[in-house]
């Protein structure tokens, strides 16, 4: 059934190509754990996409039931914990996944440091990773004020001032971050958009970017 | 299946596709095992279900004509509880039993209007039997909800589900009768 199904689209479109091509390819024996078990520090950029998908997942479904707007925020969320069948699992992925792929990216950073992965050529995938990493830390910061709970608004609060020390332009930095003097609903709202439409936006770009470069270079030889 | 030797069974191939295809979807369905639930919690909530105070007394209907009655439902939306401003139109047929009719046309959702005079008391029709009219596309419909089968409503008016608790009547879930 399956394979009729496949061999039928095939025939049209001619999709074995195009995934062979993406799925396809020798895996070199010096990252490949079967051969030697420490090569398993190849494996957590993986496992950051891994986490990073999943957080996508997690967080399209919460979307369904989180309201950003400071009266219903608070018990939207409270609501999700609270009521909904399995809402505290899903708010948990969402919550420990930020942190797991926060830690799993800087644990990919140190190995791609310590292999000397960066050098020439991959400069350029090493620059992107870099921006991926301040988009992640985007992603951290806007969605720790989602809740809007107390450490919520006094976490952000703290984010807006140090935003604010910046010399001379630091006062519009804050504005333009906040949305307004006041940290309150136009904040809540900012950091939402910036949190599901602009941040993943870029993040999958950039991913897409770090992805072909690394097919287009291939991983980079054995110390 | 054969392999290369023509020997039955399993090639090796064939069993580590299966194996990683199987530990993928394991993976897969870890992830979605706890979404799916989220996603369809709303299935395992019950609507209402409760019986909410008309305010008015068995005695209050009456049989010639219906008797609209406001009352406020308790109703749960989300995280928001709140009393839901309803209407029913309430007589009593022929056997003296009370229906409470709803007043929503079930043409289109718009709200029937009974014939009443300026002061709001129930008056004789005036097109014959059709004592409702609904302002949208003209459905109409008799003192017990019936309605006109040459206009666009296609089944009588909803209605509630009646209970007198100490001669207090009590309205609860709204259900369809049939065309």
């Amino acid at each position: 059934m399956f394979k009729k199904t496949y061999d039928w689209i095939d025939e049209r479109l001619g999709i074995t190509p195009i995934w062979r091509d993406i799925a396809d390819h020798d895996v070199p024996a010096h990252v490949n754990p079967a051969n030697k078990m420490s090569a398993f520090v190849y494996c957590f950029g993986g496992l950051t996409f891994l986490i990073i998908v999943t957080q996508i997942l997690s967080g399209m479904f919460l979307a369904m039931y989180y309201v950003p707007d400071i009266v219903n925020a608070y018990r939207s969320v409270q609501y999700i914990t609270d009521e909904v069948l399995l809402g505290q699992i899903v708010r948990g992925m969402h919550f420990w996944g930020a942190s797991l792929v926060i830690i799993m990216m800087f644990l990919h950073m140190l190995r791609v440091f310590f292999t000397g992965s960066y050098k020439a050529p991959r400069e350029m995938n090493w620059v992107v990773g870099v921006l991926i990493f301040f988009v992640v830390m985007g992603f951290g910061f806007t969605g720790y004020l989602l809740p809007w709970d107390q450490k919520a608004y006094w976490a952000t609060a703290v984010g807006a001032q140090i935003a604010e020390s910046v010399p001379w332009i630091g006062k519009y930095i804050k504005t333009v971050l906040i949305g307004g003097d006041v940290l309150g609903a136009l904040t809540l709202t900012r950091f939402f958009a910036i949190h599901v439409f602009f941040l993943p936006a870029g993040l999958l770009g950039l991913l897409g970017l770090h992805f072909i470069m690394i097919r287009k270079q291939g991983i980079a030889g054995p110390l | 299946m054969s392999d290369k030797n023509g020997k039955q069974g399993l090639s090796r191939r064939q069993f580590l596709s299966y194996a990683l295809g199987g530990t993928g979807a394991f993976m897969a369905a870890t992830i979605a095992a706890p979404l799916v639930p989220f996603a369809i919690d709303p299935l395992t909530r019950t609507s209402g279900g409760g019986f909410a105070d008309s305010g008015l007394k068995e005695s209050d209907v009456k049989s010639d004509f219906p008797t609209m009655v406001d009352f406020k439902v308790h109703r749960k939306d989300g995280w928001i509880e709140e009393n839901v401003k309803m209407r029913a139109w309430l007589i009593k047929d022929e056997s003296g039993k009370i229906m409470a009719m709803s007043p929503i046309c079930t043409h289109l959702g718009c709200q029937v209007a009974g014939t009443v005079d300026g002061n709001g008391n129930p008056k004789p029709s005036e097109d014959g039997e059709w004592w409702f009219h609904c302002p949208c596309h003209g459905g109409r419909y008799t003192i017990y909800g019936i309605n006109d089968k040459a206009k666009p409503p296609q089944r009588p008016l909803d209605l509630y589900e009646v209970k007198v608790e100490g001669g207090k009547i009590m309205l609860g879930a709204i259900s369809q009768r049939k065309a």
